[in-house]
């Protein structure tokens, strides 16, 4: 019964973890732009949420109204004022670029929060779970998460099918030249795809804040979940991110009870072997190109 | 070839040497000469800053061989570190070889694992692969945490180094860290000039059409892989030699890839000089201001973004970007003969 529970909990870690990957599979989608500070810019949204709790009193899902909007302001910015700027000359500047914001980030945080964990207190919520049998009891905070996950999904599948900003998404994404031939303003159109991909990254920053505690240094293992999401449910897929990251989420605590020590590796392990075995993942488009 | 190619191909030689570079050849040659007998003179202190900048340098010059002429940014290199000190471990107190022999023994096993590393790494591209490197880095980290032989979390001590005469390991890990310094820029300059270099050259340009002239992309860029994974692991093991005590979060830790990334984009991405420069500037930094803790580091990462956006040639490019200099002769010149 255990087990069953194990996997259970993986599923719903599964909905954090493809909240975090969201955003990094949209921007790579749109604007092959591989943003290695995105799990920092997660970790400065859940400072941004503790600094708001702190200061204004309100607890940390309400600190998402705030903190969402000015992460996504800030992922306008920085792509319009920075990243667009790196894109032209290949693989290596925006690696470069974002990693040395990771560093930045990362460091900021540490002198203005020290190395010490914080956690964000969103009260009896935490806490409060419904049982399904005698041994198996499903939080309420993990399957709010999830749900979440799952509605970002639609709403990013809805205004992809559905609106002229999601075909000036797909568009840029198929091919930027030609976008910009039709008279799409493709400067504008990355800005607004960083800004959406850094907002579900600051969901996910808080949700994950609520969930277990948090320092300046953990971004880099964000967004190493974030990625193996990615890779596992194949590039270019959204929903393929979210069974990537449940498939995540399951290896983990499957992993965790078997042993402790072994939580993190069983992650890393099935990501490789699905890596070795079915290199583009198990869900990816036909014909979505590869960096 | 025909009978008139041929002709007009007699006319020509491929010349390498410029007057710079025989200039600079023999500065170096002299520079070495000088440095190698510093034990003699120096005082330790300089020794030991020495052998940080000359292990850094040769770490720089791998990833830059990577990354500026292979275009595979890894951000995983930190893998080959731990390999190279968690080795000289192995080779020394375990199976107590002198420190050479085992070097060479953990360079062997290192070829080995980045061949079996890059099995899963080049299954990825591009940024990708910079994560995939990482997620590689991260599984050998955790799997020496949880062996109990290396020392498990907390690590462990090389006992018959820390038992050595200190002068002797001093001087010892200086001559090496000397030769890994020099010897990373003649490996580098030689690749340049081989066939392997020739190719990476072509795949820089293009790879669709270097791949339509014959160069086998994929295995050029995992040779390329491979040498710098063990010039890395080796230029580590030469590091842990004057440390001495391996703890996997600090051996696997990712600055010391942040280290390489910084040396070889303010020195000069996709050249050598480039490390030389950047590891100068970077050790120069670190000195004057390493009081500011982590305030360094993000000045650090501003510095590289900075250089990325304006000046994506880095120090070396500025500075000459008025003259064609290249200390380096790894450049095919036809002359008249």
């Amino acid at each position: 019964m255990e087990w069953v529970n194990a996997v259970v909990q993986g599923v719903l870690l599964g909905g954090l973890y493809a909240l975090l990957a969201t955003g990094l599979s949209l921007s790579f989608g749109v604007m092959r732009l591989v943003n290695l500070a995105h799990g920092d810019l997660g970790m400065l949204a859940a400072y941004l949420s503790l600094v708001s709790v702190s200061m204004v009193g309100i607890g940390p899902l309400e600190s998402l109204v705030v903190v969402v909007p000015a992460v996504m302001i800030l992922g306008y910015v920085l792509q319009r004022g920075l990243l667009n700027f790196t894109l032209r000359g290949g693989v290596l500047p925006p690696l470069l670029v974002t990693f040395g914001l990771a560093v930045i980030i990362q460091n900021a945080l540490l002198t203005m929060f020290s190395a010490d964990s914080q956690g964000l207190d969103a009260g009896p919520i935490e806490t409060a779970s419904l049982a399904i049998t005698d041994q198996i009891a499903v939080g309420w905070l993990p399957l709010l998460t999830l749900a979440v996950a799952v509605g970002i999904l639609v709403a990013l599948q809805l205004v992809l099918s559905r609106t002229g900003l999601g075909r000036a998404l797909r568009a840029a994404s198929d091919d930027g030249e030609a976008a910009r031939m039709v008279g799409i303003n493709n400067r504008h159109i990355y800005a607004v795809a960083m800004a959406i991909a850094l907002g579900t990254v600051a969901i996910g920053g808080i949700f994950l804040g609520i969930r277990t505690t948090f320092g300046p240094a953990d971004g880099p293992a964000r967004l190493i979940f974030a990625f193996e999401s990615v890779i596992i449910g194949g590039l270019g897929s959204l929903w393929g991110t979210l069974v990537g990251g449940i498939i995540l989420g399951i290896s983990q605590t499957v992993g965790g009870q078997i042993s402790p020590a072994y939580q993190l590796l069983a992650g890393h392990l099935v990501f490789l072997v699905i890596l070795l075995l079915r290199p583009t993942g198990l869900f990816a488009l036909p014909g979505a190109r590869e960096a | 070839m025909t009978a008139a190619s041929q002709r007009v191909a007699s006319r020509f030689r491929v010349q390498w040497a410029t007057r710079t570079s025989r200039l600079a050849t023999g500065l170096g040659v002299v520079l070495f000469a000088g440095l190698a007998t510093l034990p003699a003179w120096g005082e330790g202190g300089t020794l030991r800053l020495l052998i940080e900048f000359f292990g850094l340098l040769a770490m720089a010059q791998m990833w830059n061989l990577l990354a500026g002429y292979g275009g595979l940014v890894s951000i995983g290199q930190q893998a080959f570190v731990g390999i190279g000190a968690y080795g000289l471990f192995i080779f020394t107190d375990l199976t107590s070889l002198p420190v050479l022999p085992a070097i060479a023994c953990m360079a062997a096993g290192s070829v080995v694992i980045a061949i079996f590393t890059s099995l899963f790494a080049f299954r990825l591209r591009g940024g990708y692969f910079a994560i995939g490197t990482w997620v590689i880095a991260e599984v050998f980290r955790i799997v020496a945490s949880n062996v109990r032989e290396l020392g498990a979390g907390t690590g462990v001590s090389i006992a018959s180094l820390v038992r050595m005469d200190a002068t002797e390991r001093l001087e010892l890990t200086y001559w090496l860290a000397l030769g890994v310094g020099f010897g990373s820029i003649v490996l580098v300059t030689l690749i340049m000039r081989s066939r392997l270099g020739l190719g990476l050259a072509a795949i820089h340009d293009s790879e669709v059409a270097a791949a339509g002239l014959g160069v086998n992309v994929l295995q050029t860029k995992r040779i390329v892989y491979v040498i710098a994974s063990v010039g890395c692991a080796i230029a580590g093991s030469v590091l842990y030699l004057q440390l001495l005590r391996i703890q996997p979060v600090a051996a696997f830790s990712v600055d010391w890839t942040v280290k390489m990334i910084f040396i070889v984009v303010i020195g000069g991405l996709g050249r050598i000089e480039g490390p030389i420069i950047g590891a100068i500037v970077f050790i120069a930094m670190r000195e004057l201001l390493a009081d500011y803790g982590s305030a360094y580091l993000v000045a650090l990462g501003l510095v590289m973004i900075v250089i990325v956006v304006l000046a994506p040639r880095g120090l070396w490019g500025l500075l000459t970007s008025r003259w064609s200099i290249a200390l380096f002769a790894i450049r095919r010149r036809l002359v008249e003969r």
